[in-house]
């Protein structure tokens, strides 16, 4: 087990390498030049030369790859081209609201995706079956910011019950915390619970037809037990992979609902970063999204042992 | 009165294509402590009146009309909370295929357990205890360690074990078996049969034995059901059914029974079969069910059923020409 992690953690190496490449030269070869940006209209060819050469930018390109990949090894992910700040600074301002975010996401949508996806398997072929298929081709063909909108305009503005947009750290409580997010959490949830939901159905209509789902009726256990013991945990491998692929859904998603619902986080950082074609920021958010993404899915390969002890490392 | 009684039992699947009587009135009864073997050819509908018993039929697609009496309560008219109280508990089933009949992500302690729990209200450390003192009765060596361990880690004849450890965990008046033996090896089947018998004896639960094995019958079977096509067709103790067998059908199954060693002794014949599959249960059939397949079918056959007769005492047939006394008039 341990050697396992290991093993995992030492491969998941060459997949940081080459999306470090990736990230690094896709903006290399993105068109724009940030040395025009920073030097502004009036700027002379010669003005922006000497930018460009400050910035390092004219330097061959395996050099400059090579001299910020040691960086980054060091814990230094380069300064903000445009605020001039270190981008680990950045990072650290903003990225309470967008973990918060994700993790009410993922919570919400556990919890509402799985109990949907069973009760639609047990009750396969009935109206409530039919009215969770519904909701997740709905939850897979509105885009989220539509969500969003529709949600603050019937929630926030109509109903007034939650505030339209913006964020409240978690140190000013719980509550505060809480009603910023509920809103941005169900439009960003809407895609996430409609894919746990269709899996769960999926996995748990394949458990419930075995022989040991036939074996727990024999033996007098109730529908709840049946479902969520003897079903649910069979049906779990699948689910939990779902739900860990679907993390990059979260990601993708939250950048567009930090913008509909203005919230300070790395979404907004990153669209922001885009805009001004500040290299060194995008890059290093890029960086910590992918970071992030491959030690969850680490995280949930390990997870796998709690559920089927048939799968030993 | 009989533990079970069985009456009319009519078990029909409602199918894109009309509607499959799987069970189409079969009758018979079970003795308190008795052995009593269900047999008949894949598809006749024994597995499917084992499973209506316990209502482990999926209602729909399935329906289930008649009475089953167990212990004088219809169990057809019970709720679904009073049936679980049942299940597991008074009435215990086990099945054909021990390599997936138990779940494969619970300890096997865990699984013999539950039914101690959900019926006899013992906790977990009483009902692991129980467990192992289960395992021990099941001949599973090592159950301080078994208990702990998943089905995996298991063969199938221990498998089986277990499955008929859960089974008696309860001390069930009636255990139901559905092809106990049939996916083991030979030489486990003989274990499995005298743990069954050996269990029996101690826990003095009846047996509902469905098999198509006729050499498991005459090992263990007192009476015997001979199923064909949904219906009941004969129904003897067991050793006048193996002597006199009635019915065609069953001197069918009996004569494609192989004998060992009849090459050596040079009395080799060929094995005999019965020509033909198990009619469609989904048309109605007018006549008997065997007609089709029946050596000596003459056209009262086809159109008129034979009503079930008492051929000789305590043996009941349905055939027109199954004589009454003796051998075949026709």
């Amino acid at each position: 087990m341990l050697a396992y992690v290991v093993r995992r953690i030492l491969a998941t190496i060459p997949v940081m390498a080459v999306v470090a490449l990736f990230v690094f030269s896709l903006l290399y070869i993105a068109p724009g030049d940030p040395a025009a940006v920073i030097a502004g209209d009036q700027a002379t060819p010669e003005d922006v030369e000497r930018i460009r050469a400050s910035l390092g930018l004219d330097r061959p390109f395996l050099v400059r790859f090579g001299e910020w990949v040691i960086r980054i090894l060091q814990g230094d992910l380069g300064v903000s081209i445009f605020t001039n700040l270190p981008v680990t600074t950045m990072i650290a301002q903003r990225i309470e609201p967008t973990l918060s975010l994700m993790v009410l996401t993922l919570i919400l949508a556990v919890v509402v995706a799985i109990p949907m996806g069973v009760l639609a398997a047990w009750k396969q072929g009935t109206w409530i079956d039919r009215g969770v298929m519904a909701f997740a081709v709905l939850g897979f063909s509105v885009p989220v910011f539509v969500v969003g909108y529709l949600l603050a305009y019937v929630f926030a503005l109509e109903l007034e019950w939650l505030p339209v947009q913006g964020y409240t750290s978690f140190s000013a409580g719980f509550w505060p915390w809480l009603e910023n997010l509920i809103l941005p959490a169900v439009a960003l949830g809407s895609v996430y619970i409609a894919l746990i939901a269709r899996i769960t159905r999926a996995t748990m209509l394949e458990v419930l037809s075995q022989d040991y789902i036939r074996t727990a009726r024999a033996k007098g256990a109730s529908q709840g037990s049946i479902l969520f013991l003897h079903a649910l945990k069979n049906a779990a491998v699948p689910i939990v992979t779902v739900i860990g692929i679907g993390i990059a859904l979260l990601i993708g998603g939250a950048v567009v609902t930090e913008s509909v619902f203005a919230i300070p986080g790395l979404g907004r950082l990153t669209v922001d970063a885009i805009l001004r074609r500040d290299y060194p920021v995008i890059q290093g958010v890029v960086l910590l999204f992918s970071f992030i993404y491959v030690l969850v899915n680490l995280a949930i390969d390990l997870v796998y042992t709690l559920f089927d002890p048939r799968i030993r490392y | 009165m009989a533990l079970l009684e069985i009456e009319n039992l009519q078990t029909h699947f409602r199918t894109p294509d009309g509607v499959n009587r799987a069970v189409d009135g079969v009758s018979f009864n079970v003795e308190a402590g008795e052995t009593l073997a269900v047999v008949g050819e894949s598809g006749c509908g024994k597995s499917v009146t084992a499973m209506s018993i316990l209502r482990l039929i999926p209602e729909p697609p399935g329906r289930i009309a008649g009475a089953i009496r167990f212990q004088g309560r219809n169990l057809l008219e019970l709720s679904d909370r009073e049936m679980r109280d049942i299940r597991g508990n008074e009435i215990s089933m086990i099945f054909q295929e021990p390599m997936t009949s138990l779940n494969p992500v619970l300890t096997v302690g865990r699984q013999i357990g539950e039914t101690l729990r959900l019926h006899q209200g013992l906790n977990r450390q009483q009902a692991e205890a129980r467990a192992v003192e289960m395992l021990q009765l099941v001949g599973i060596p090592e159950p301080q360690r078994r208990v702990r361990e998943y089905p995996h880690q298991l063969s199938g004849g221990m498998r089986q074990r277990v499955m008929i450890a859960i089974a008696l965990a309860c001390n069930p008046k009636l255990l139901i078996a559905d092809e106990p033996t049939t996916a083991l090896d030979v030489t486990i089947q003989a274990q499995i049969l005298d743990l069954m018998r050996d269990l029996k004896r101690r826990v003095g639960a009846a047996i509902v034995l469905i098999t198509h094995d006729l050499g498991v019958v005459a090992e263990v079977a007192e009476r015997v059901v001979v199923m064909y096509a949904g219906r009941k067709v004969e129904e003897a103790q067991v050793g006048p059914l193996f002597r006199t067998p009635r019915h065609p059908y069953t001197q069918g199954l009996l004569g494609s029974v192989p004998k060992l060693g009849s090459s050596l002794t040079g009395t080799e014949t060929r094995l005999a079969e019965i020509p033909g599959l198990v009619p469609s249960l989904k048309q109605k059939i007018p006549g008997c069910v065997f007609a089709s397949r029946c050596p000596h079918a003459t056209d009262l056959c086809r159109e008129v059923a034979p009503a079930l007769e008492e051929k000789a005492p305590g043996h009941v047939a349905a055939c027109h020409y199954a004589a009454r006394e003796g051998a075949m008039a026709a």
